[in-house]
Parts: structure tokens; sequence; C-alpha cells
């Protein structure tokens, strides 16, 4: 069976969720400290959700030097799937692994609510055959996506544009290929309605949105479990 | 000493009297310090202890009751629910950010001390008239206080509710619940026994924040309150979320005794409370104890109420242990004293004895008093009135701050981490899942002060009957309840009237329907220049159902539904209703009358409908009766669709707007009518209302599209919140 690292920060609090919703999707779970050097033999590394070291500065600007990070660079560089989620996303942003910085959201206000997404750009593990749209929540402050002009080119240009805000819940259901993309689509005010990028290489994504909370119907929808049962394809 | 400076402690001329007395000399200027917090009315509940005798606190499911830090309530199969309600009102007045935020902290803590992890988070908020100056203001920082901390922590918050009254202008309440998972065998108390049993400090550093905030939230409010902005704690959620994890993992290693977190009066009061406990004496030493600043006197370090902090007394031998784990964690540790058995309370100051009081003092002694209490007065009738059209009061109900829709408030709760969350805020209760087993809970916080105001007894009772109907409207039973109690100033007869008649209707109502009460607080002095708030015994219900997640809604969200009322069926009662308030600007009449024993037959025929499938929505009347509750359900929200209803009959403003307890609405698919009448007995009347379908809600006369009632919902509290905070520049 495939394993997956599931790193937890001081502050993660995603971390049991995504342990979760791996284990869910029929893949092994191996818990790595942040203070640890080594991942361990897996497959693939996931960095969860949360406020590691409260975000009390930049979010991710100081999980990006715990001790783990090195390995997961070093895992990123060999071609290894690496997933950020949220906070997850702002540490790889914070360790140059995927493109682009999250600053405040529009509103400056924190916001749990559900978001709809394309699925678009370069495959990656993550997303081989996922279809969009879909439907995921967000649950975050900073999730307003920028970079400069240069790299935003860089980034639509070759596919890295993953996933991307879309309407309103109320769109998925009888969704049409037109989805308008309207300001209520991306509510943290994200440049060009972007809610996720990948590297180059299309090996390391970072989303704000959280597919580990839609993996089963009775908690909100099932939505989210695709990019895990596509990550368990690509590693058989 | 002098009075004043007597005064300055907290304490009354005759309570130093006491203190002198019991102690045989004069207490140290510390020692006086100390039984100021420990006999203050936030520690002591020294007014409201006779009252609160009153309340049944035990049942075949109660394992923990009032006295611990939060009551624990068996849910079967190992396992147990653990939770509290606490307030927060006068440091959230103050500070309103840092005031809510801790008022957050403060009570996962009680919950996470007793062994259990932390799951839901639910907050009752009143605040004063939205034309108020300070309102706006209030509303963002404590709803932002609320969402830095619980979203940090990552446990959900997934319900709650806000009023607004002008008796709130000067003294808004945050009442903050928590609920926790705990295996039964594995509960932890705050108790310090074994003599020599080494005792630790873990947690944050002590600073001086918050020196007497026990003193200040047993005080009135009168000119100059924001003065006291320094004895408002702040609030580090990162910390306590690792404050949390470090002590789950020690409490996984079954080394100790007992665990209490500093929480007011901080080192003092857990101290103190865990002696007191365990029968025991303790001796610390306050040098040994982590500070954040230099130059602090002992005097300081027992009264700062510095947040995430907590004291536990260990198993001797077993001190390697709490030092691996709490330096894992980054989190500071240190040991500070020993379990004694001499019965005396001891602190020491590099060396030197500082205080020595006989533990029984600070607790089993500290002052009682029955104070005098006046028949609360029979409320004002309601006058003849001129009724306006139907629709107009419809229309101004719906975009009441009471009743309007709150999505501004919880879109910034995380009410959806730890992905048990079922149905969230914005429900008649929310309901959670306890992964890994086929139960779920549901939790419910509920108040109206207007009733209460009109008729303490029976306005509270019909809060508790309320709760549990908003429970059995998702499926579930209520199986315990925690209160938080605020009142006004309790030197005052009527004050004093309002909550002993409450307690009354408290207990009259939980003993009917089988509910304990397991935990609780008392917020007394909420006044400010003389005005008393309403009188607010906020609770929080917890429920159980077990099986598969039940599929109940509370919005229609379909056409071709048949719409029912079960339970008390037509009724013109206006008494302490929010039409009254909101078109009269009255408030009068007798609260709705309750009839425990017709409710209880209404929940166990609406929990039977909902376990066997037969009705897909369910949502209870309340504020604003019939005619609102009938538009909520006709909104939509999230993946549900808007959609009209037609009612038949002839519905006047009194039947349209009354707020009768004892009634649901239901719609179920109309083929199974006979099925749903056929499971109700005759104790609980049924009614067909009509059914669901087209663009309008039609009832009597009022005839009007959902989408522009809808408009009026979502809007009036949002425009009016995200207002500008400053107005004058253009």
């Amino acid at each position: 069976m495939s394993a997956v690292a599931v790193v937890t920060f001081p502050g993660s609090n995603c971390d049991a969720d995504l342990r979760h919703a791996v284990a869910l999707a029929g893949m092994d779970v191996r818990s790595v400290w942040h203070k640890d050097r080594e991942l361990g033999k897996v497959d693939a590394v996931m960095l969860p959700g949360g406020f590691s070291y409260g975000d009390y500065l930049r979010c991710g600007a100081i999980a990006r030097f715990s001790p783990i990070m090195e390995a997961v660079a070093a895992f990123a560089a060999a071609g290894g799937p690496v997933l950020g989620i949220c906070n997850g996303f702002q540490i790889l942003t914070e360790c140059g692994l995927v493109p682009g910085v999250l600053l405040r959201n529009r509103g400056l206000k924190f916001l749990c609510q559900d978001v709809v997404l394309t699925v678009e750009g370069k495959r990656t593990p993550f997303t081989g055959n996922v279809k969009g749209p879909i439907r995921l929540p967000i649950a975050h402050a900073e999730g307003n996506w920028y970079a400069d002009a240069e790299t935003l080119a860089r980034v639509e240009g070759e596919g890295q544009v993953i996933f991307r805000y879309v309407g309103t819940p109320a769109h998925r259901d009888g969704a049409t290929a037109e989805l308008p993309l309207t300001e209520a689509g991306a509510p943290n005010g994200a440049l060009h309605h972007i809610a996720g990028v990948c590297n180059a290489a299309g090996n390391v994504l970072g989303l704000m949105p959280h597919p580990e909370r839609y993996v089963e119907a009775t908690t909100g929808g099932t939505d989210g479990a695709a990019i895990f049962s596509a990550l368990r394809g690509v590693l058989g | 000493m002098k009075a004043e400076e007597v005064k300055r402690h907290g304490l009354t001329m005759a309570e130093y009297e006491r203190v002198l007395e019991k102690l045989g000399r004069p207490p140290t200027d510390t020692e006086v310090g100390v039984f100021g917090v420990m006999w203050s009315e936030h520690c002591s509940y020294k007014s409201s202890r006779v009252h609160l005798r009153r309340l049944p606190t035990k049942g075949p499911r109660v394992l923990i009751g009032p006295g611990e830090n939060a009551g624990v309530v068996d849910i079967g199969d190992d396992l147990a629910v653990c939770f509290k309600m606490e307030s927060h009102n006068h440091p959230s007045y103050i500070e309103p950010y840092q005031g809510a935020a801790t008022g957050v902290g403060g009570i996962m803590r009680d919950v996470f001390t007793m062994g259990a992890r932390p799951v839901a988070l639910l907050d009752s908020l009143r605040f004063g008239r939205l034309d108020h100056p300070k309102t706006r203001t209030l509303v963002h920082g404590v709803v932002a206080g609320i969402a830095g901390y619980g979203n940090c922590m990552g446990v959900p918050t997934v319900g709650g509710e806000t009023r607004f009254d002008a008796s709130y202008d000067g003294n808004c309440l945050v009442n903050a619940f928590c609920a926790g998972i705990v295996r039964k065998d594995r509960i932890f108390l705050g108790t310090a026994a074994g003599p020599g049993n080494p005792v630790f400090y873990v947690g944050a550093r002590t600073g001086r924040d918050g020196i007497h905030g026990a003193t200040m939230a047993s005080e009135s409010f009168g000119e100059g309150s924001e003065e006291k902005r320094p004895t408002v704690q702040v609030g580090d959620p990162f910390q306590e979320k690792l404050l949390l994890e470090a002590c789950l993992e020690l409490m996984d290693r079954n080394v100790i005794v007992g665990i209490q977190d500093m929480g007011a009066a901080g080192l003092t009061s857990s101290s103190v409370e865990m002696a007191g406990r365990g029968g025991a004496g303790l001796h610390l030493h306050l040098d040994r104890v982590p500070m954040r600043e230099t130059g602090m006197l002992p005097y300081e370090i027992l009264l700062s109420e510095s947040q995430e902090r907590m004291l536990i007394v260990l198993e001797k031998g077993k001190e390697a242990e709490v030092f691996e784990i709490f330096q894992k964690w980054d989190l500071q540790v240190a040991e500070v004293g020993q379990v004694s058995d001499d019965g005396v309370w001891r602190c020491y100051w590099h060396g030197e004895e500082v205080a020595a009081i006989p533990t029984s003092l600070l607790t089993d002694d500290a002052p009682v008093y029955e104070r005098p209490w006046t028949e609360p007065a029979a409320p004002p009738p309601v006058p003849e009135l001129v009724h306006p059209p139907a629709l107009d009061v419809l229309t101004k109900l719906l975009s009441d701050p009471d009743i309007s829709d709150k999505t501004w408030i919880w879109r910034q709760y995380d009410h959806q981490v730890g992905t048990d969350s079922i149905t969230g805020p914005g429900s008649d209760a929310a309901v959670l899942r306890v992964k890994g087993t086929d139960k779920f809970l549901a939790f419910v916080a509920e108040c109206n002060g207007r009733h209460v105001y009109l008729d303490p007894y029976r306005g509270t009772m019909g809060q508790v009957t309320e709760a549990a109907r908003n429970l059995a409207c998702v499926g579930a039973e209520g199986i315990g309840l925690t209160d938080c109690l605020n009142f006004g100033n309790p030197e005052r007869p009527e004050i004093m009237g309002q909550f002993a008649r409450s307690i009354d209707g408290m207990a009259e109502a939980c003993k009917a329907l089988g509910i304990p009460v397991v935990s609780g607080n008392v917020s007394l002095y909420n006044e400010t220049e003389g005005t008393s708030i309403l009188p607010t015994p906020g609770l929080a219900m917890v429920g159980l159902y077990t099986g598969t997640a039940r599929q109940v809604r509370a919005r229609f969200g379909r056409a071709g539904l048949e719409v029912a009322l079960i339970g008390v069926l037509a009724t013109r009662h206006l008494g302490g209703s929010l039409y009254l308030r909101a078109i009269h600007g009255l408030l009068a009449g007798d609260p709705p009358p309750v009839v425990p024993t017709w409710e209880r037959e209404l929940h166990d025929a609406l929990r039977r409908l909902i376990a066997e499938g037969l009705i897909e929505v369910a949502h209870d009347c309340s504020d604003g009766g019939l005619a609102v509750a009938l538009a909520e359900c006709c909104f939509g929200g999230g993946s549900v669709t808007p959609i009209g209803v037609t009612i038949q009959g002839d519905w006047d403003v009194p039947l349209l707007f009354g707020e009768a307890h004892g009634r649901v609405i239901i719609a179920y698919d109309p083929a199974l009518q006979t099925k749903v009448r056929g499971l109700l007995p005759a104790t609980v009347p049924w009614l067909r209302l009509g059914e669901t379908g087209g663009t309008e809600l039609s009832i009597g006369a009022i005839r009007a599209e959902v989408a522009e009632l809808e408009k009026n919902f979502r809007h009036s509290f949002a425009d009016w919140v995200d207002a500008r905070l400053t107005t004058g520049d253009a």
C-alpha cells in the first residue's frame, strides 16, 4: 500500500482531518513531526492547514524553517508528489516550492464558506482525471493569492493554475460549460481567481480550499475525495 | 486595615472581620488579596449558592456534576461528553477582542483539563441597540475575538445566538460554550492529593495581566470602567493549542493525580481549589513560577490571570515525563511546590513564607449570603392594539436584528474543522458525529431575556423547553444542560428575586424533561450606572441520538411537500413577543405558558417521525411566531433552493406573530400523511397548513415573493454591521 507523510507543525490543526481523508482513500498514513529530519519511506507528502506558529508572523514564514522542510524540499526536487492545503499552501509559497504569495483576504476577515472551483492546467498527481466544477470549503483569513505580472503570466502560460474560484455553490449543480467569474466566487480577492497552483514540474501543488473536509456525504460533500483517489491512482 | 484598603481588595468590612476571626490574626497584604479573590462573587458564588442547590444535577447519565471544571455526561460505549458554558461579559465590554477571545480560551481549558478533546464551540452574545454608538464596534471586536481564538485552536464554532436590546447598551454579554469528548475511564479532576506529590506549573509565563479580573467581574460598571482595561487578559491561542496537545499527551501516560487550568484568580484559585477538593495542604514556591517580566511581587504572581496556564499534581517519581512532553511542545514547565498533609495553603518567596492559610478557610468558610429578594412584580398587561397590515409586520420582523440572518458572524468562524459537523450554524441545533461510533451529538444555546424579564419563573421554563424542542427538531434528545446565569446587582432585592424565580423555573422544567444541570456559571453585577440588563439565564443543552445521520432540515427546499403544524395549534398569545417590541415598542404581557408534559410528548413524537424518515423538514416556532418561522422555512441557503408555500385558513396578526411554546412546523411527502398522523399520539394535535410550491409565501393577508422577504432577512444585519465604523469623513 502506498504511504503518505502528513507533517504536523506546532499550530497545525487540520492534520487529523487530513490523516482521516488519506486513510479513507485507502492509503497508509505516516505522521511526521516538524522537528524530524527524515520523512521515512513514503510516496507522497502533505502539509495540513492550521496556524503554524500561530501565524503571528507572515503565515508559513516560520514553519518553512522547521527541520523537516529540508527533507520535504529534497523530496519535491526528486519529483515526489507534495500537496499543501491552506496553511500548507502558505508554507509552500514561503519555501518557494510553488509560485505566488497569499495576502490578507480582500474583506480583511476570516471566511469559512463553500466555493466552486474549476480544475484546469497541467496534470498533477492530485488532479489527474478530476473534472470540475467541484465544491469545496475555504476557511482562511489569508488566501488572497498574488504574484507580480511576470510570474502571473508564466503561471497562466505554463498551465500552472490548477484550481480557480468560479461562481457560487448555487452554480454547481446546474453547471454549464461557462461558469461566471464573480466577486462572490473568489471571496478572498485572489488574482485571476486563483485558488491553487503547482510548480513548473507539476508535482508540487498548493491550494487554499480544503479537499480533506469534503470526503464524506454526511459531513458536507464528497468532491474532495477525488483529489485523494487521484493520488492513489497514480501511486498504485 | 483601613476600610478603603479592604474595599480595594474586593472585600466588605464585615468580610474582613470574618477573615480576622477565622484566621485568628491580621492577614498579610498578600493574604488579604487572596481572600479578596477567593471570596469574590465570581469564585465563591456567595450570593447564588443557596439558590443553585435547587437545580437537579443528578441522572443516570451524569458522571460529573457541578463543582468540577466542567460537567460530564455518559453517551455510552465508554465515551462521555464534557461541557460547560461561561461568561466573559465585563472584559468583553472593556476590550472586545481580547475579552471575547480569552472567554473562548478559558472555556476550552475547562474542558480539556478534564481529559476531553474539545469538539464544538457555541456562543451566546448580547449587544445594545443598533444605534448605540458602541454597539457596532463591540460586535466587530467580539466576533473577531471569538474567531481569532477558536479558529486557531482548530475547534469548530458550530452554533450560537445573538440578540440586541437597549439594556445591554452598557454591558454586553459574551457567553462561550465548549464541549469535548472523553473516554469514561480517563476523566481527570482538579484535585490535589498524596502528600509529597510534586506540583507542576505548565504553559505560558506569568505576567501582570488580568490582576483582579475576578473582582472586577464582581462589581457593577460606573464611570471610568474603561480604565480597567489592564485587568483584561490577553489571549494567545497558539500557546493554548500547544498546551492542549501537550496535556492530552501527558494524560495518555497515566501519571497525573489532578489537573486544573488557571482561570479566574489564576494560580490562587487553581491551587486552593485543588487542595480543597483533595482535602490537602499545598506548598507553593512563587519564585519558581516562570515569569514574563521582572520585579513581580508574590501578590501579583498569585493574582495574575495570564492565560494558557495549567497546574498539575503529578505522581512522585514521574517528573521526567512531564518535562519530556512539555519541552517537546516548547512550553514552560516548572516544579513549583508539593502537596502537604497539614491542610494549610502556604506560599514561599525565596524561602520565606508569605502566606499560610488553612485551605478550608478559603473554600468551605467563604461567606454564603441569603440575600433578601422580592417576588417579581406581575408584568404590565398587553394594551388594546391597532395591528398594522400583516405583511408590513413580517417585513419588519425579518429585518429585526434578533431575527435577521447572522451569516456575517458565523462565516468568520471555522465551523467545519474536525470534519464532524453535520449541521452547522443557522439551524435549530448544530449536529456533530462522533467519529468511529454511531453516535451524534446536538448542541443549542438559547435565552429569551424578554420572556424572563416579564416572568422569571415561566420565562426560564420556556427557555429550557425551547432548547429541548430545538434538539428534537434535529432528532436528538437532551441529555444535559449547562447554564450561564447573567443578572444585575444581587444586592438589589428585585434582581435577586429575578434570580431566585428563574432558578425555580429552570429546576422545574429540567425535572419535568429529565435533563440534569451538570455545570454552569453565574455572572452578577451586570449593570451600568444603575441600569440592569434583562435577566439573561443563558443555557446550552446537549442532545444525543444514535444510528445513522438523520435526514431532516429546517428549510423546505423543494416543491410538493405537505406542511403541517404539530403541538399547540392556534394561539393569540402576544405577551412578551418580538412583535410587541418591534412594532409597538412594548415589553408587556405574560410570556407564553409552558406545559412540560405536552412538550415531552411533542418532542418524543418528533424524534420518532425523524428517526423513521417520515418527515423532511422540522422547524421550531419561536421569536416572531408562526409567520417568521414559515418564512425562514421558505428561504434558501447553501445548496438549498428557496421555495414558496401556500397556507390555508384565516390567520390574523395575533395568530401569525404570537409566540406560543410547544409547536413545530413539519413538512413531508403528502403520500406519507397517513403514516405521519399515525405516529402522533392523541396528545399531539396535527393541523395541515398547506403545501410548498411557487415563489410566494401566502398566509392570511400576506402574499409576498419569497425572494423579496429573503432580501430583507439577509441584508438588514449585514448592511448595518458593514456600514462605516466611523462617520463624518466623506
